[in-house]
């Protein structure tokens, strides 16, 4: 157990699959104007992710491999069709915040990703661990820039009031700017600036160089 | 060995890379996804029809607050909610039976209760039309207040549900609130915007000759009959035109307004 945890405590930060391999980016952008929609569609995705990696993990040894990837859409697309049902069932007044994004976690790359490059080729169980790791990992970022989101653009916090707006007497000006998707890459991109300040190995090694007179690399 | 496994061990048996197989593989997988989609949705279905409903409800509450003074007025009158009633569309008269909740589509649908539209009159694009409609009518003093009649058309990939309060002219538009849509996210889909929805308090429907000149145009409204359109949306704004446009003529609640003119004047 010990040997396969690591497949579930990696992606949470270190092969985070939003800030290293910069994937789900548009969703992330998109459902973090606040907390409980973050917190919702990280729901979906886990749920998505973990069944996805289960159900193709199983049947990896039947799948032709001319058909592969038609075959793992349609069984990504049934599970997504599914919980968008039973948000609009269950979470009616959170699905229709959510609007579309639901439907598009078939288009996220992280999804087909760890499908096509982990659950094709591993067991069910390790594959249900990378599943859930990288969807707490992108959970995370979400979590994390939804709180920094709602908190300073509305001063609340899963809507209750947590700083006092001046409109009410308070001291806290709510920052329009954060409402607004920009916030989002500014907050993503410092998100990942500490990362890899933190881990120097995660910085991407520069395409070209330039030669030094000697003929050698520079370094 | 090969003859005491049964036709299932078989086929997954074969190679991969057979066309049986892949045939096969993607029939079972196109079959599983198909019954557990269309389960969820049968399941999940009455659930969800009661959501909408709620949120239908929620939206005309909503329309009630935003119309400016009618909670007084209603307040007054000693009324909570407004009435309903039910109107047969042909000959616009006022039918005594008792209003239950009921779904226009379905009523439109069934053969027993809803008429095939000729294609010359269906400008909304709607197919079928209910015999008996749902309207709401708010009374203050035993005159007529309000008049809430929802309506619904075709839209650029939706069917956009609305209810229309009118002034006691009959003309004059009260408010206007889409009640249900499916229209593109951030473009048409701005119709359900509260912002949009406040263009058309004070709006004509018709002209003093009688003809029908309401229109969201492209651009910026020049005329009280003309509505701002919202910009990458013209099909849809050319769809809430046209749906007014049939509810508000011969085809949709036309004779029931005559009536009620009728009414007012004798």
């Amino acid at each position: 157990m010990i040997r396969l945890s690591h497949h579930l405590t990696d992606p949470l930060i270190r092969s985070n699959p939003v800030t290293l391999q910069i994937l789900g980016i548009c969703s992330a952008l998109a459902v973090t104007t606040a907390l409980a929609t973050a917190l919702t569609m990280a729901a979906a995705l886990i749920f998505v992710l973990c069944a996805s990696a289960a159900i193709i993990s199983a049947i990896r040894r039947h799948i032709p491999h001319a058909i592969r990837l038609i075959l793992q859409i349609t069984i990504i697309a049934t599970l997504v069709i599914v919980t968008d049902e039973v948000l609009r069932a269950y979470a009616f007044e959170i699905s229709q915040r959510l609007s579309i994004f639901v439907g598009l976690i078939v288009t996220n790359c992280i999804v087909l990703g760890r499908a096509e490059g982990f659950a094709m080729h591993h067991p069910v169980g390790p594959s249900i661990l990378d599943a859930l790791g990288n969807a707490l990992g992108y959970g995370l970022v979400l979590v994390v820039v939804a709180t920094i989101r709602e908190l300073l653009g509305t001063g609340r916090l899963l809507g209750i009031p947590m700083l006092p707006l001046t409109e009410q007497g308070g001291w806290f000006e709510p920052l329009r700017l954060m409402q607004l998707a920009p916030s989002a890459f500014f907050i993503i991109g410092l998100m990942i600036w500490a990362i890899r300040t933190a881990r120097p190995e995660q910085v991407e090694r520069p395409e070209h160089r330039l030669l030094s007179r000697q003929g050698e690399a520079r370094p | 060995m090969a003859e005491t496994r049964g036709p299932w061990a078989r086929f997954l048996a074969r190679p991969n890379e057979d066309p049986v197989k892949a045939l096969g593989m993607a029939g079972l997988v196109a079959l599983g996804a198909a019954l557990t989609v269309s389960t969820t949705a049968t399941l999940l279905e009455p659930r969800q029809a009661t959501n909408l409903e709620a949120a239908r409800a929620a939206r005309m509450q909503a329309m009630i607050e935003a119309l400016p003074g009618l909670r007084e007025v209603m307040e007054e009158a000693g009324v909570t909610e407004l009435q309903s009633r039910l109107v047969d569309l042909e000959t616009g008269r006022v039918l005594p039976d008792e209003v239950m909740a009921f779904d226009p589509e379905r009523v439109a649908r069934d053969p027993g209760t809803g008429i095939e539209l000729p294609p010359e009159a269906d400008i909304a694009g709607i197919g079928r039309r209910e015999r008996v409609a749902v309207i709401h009518l708010l009374e203050r003093d035993g005159a007529l207040a309000l008049v809430v009649l929802p309506m619904r058309g075709a839209g650029y990939q939706s069917t956009i549900h609305a209810l229309l309060a009118l002034e006691p002219d009959l003309d004059t538009v009260a408010a206007l609130t889409v009640t249900e849509q499916g229209e593109t996210p951030g473009l048409g889909a701005q119709i359900e915007r509260a912002d949009w929805q406040a263009l058309w308090p004070g709006r004509r429907i018709a002209d003093d000759s009688g003809t029908i000149r309401i229109e969201v145009v492209r651009g910026t409204a020049a005329t009280p009959y003309e509505v701002d359109g919202i910009s990458g949306a013209t099909r849809t704004g050319n769809g809430v035109t046209a749906m007014l446009r049939f509810w508000m003529g011969p085809w949709g609640y036309g004779p029931f307004l005559d009536s009620l003119a009728g009414e007012g004047a004798g």
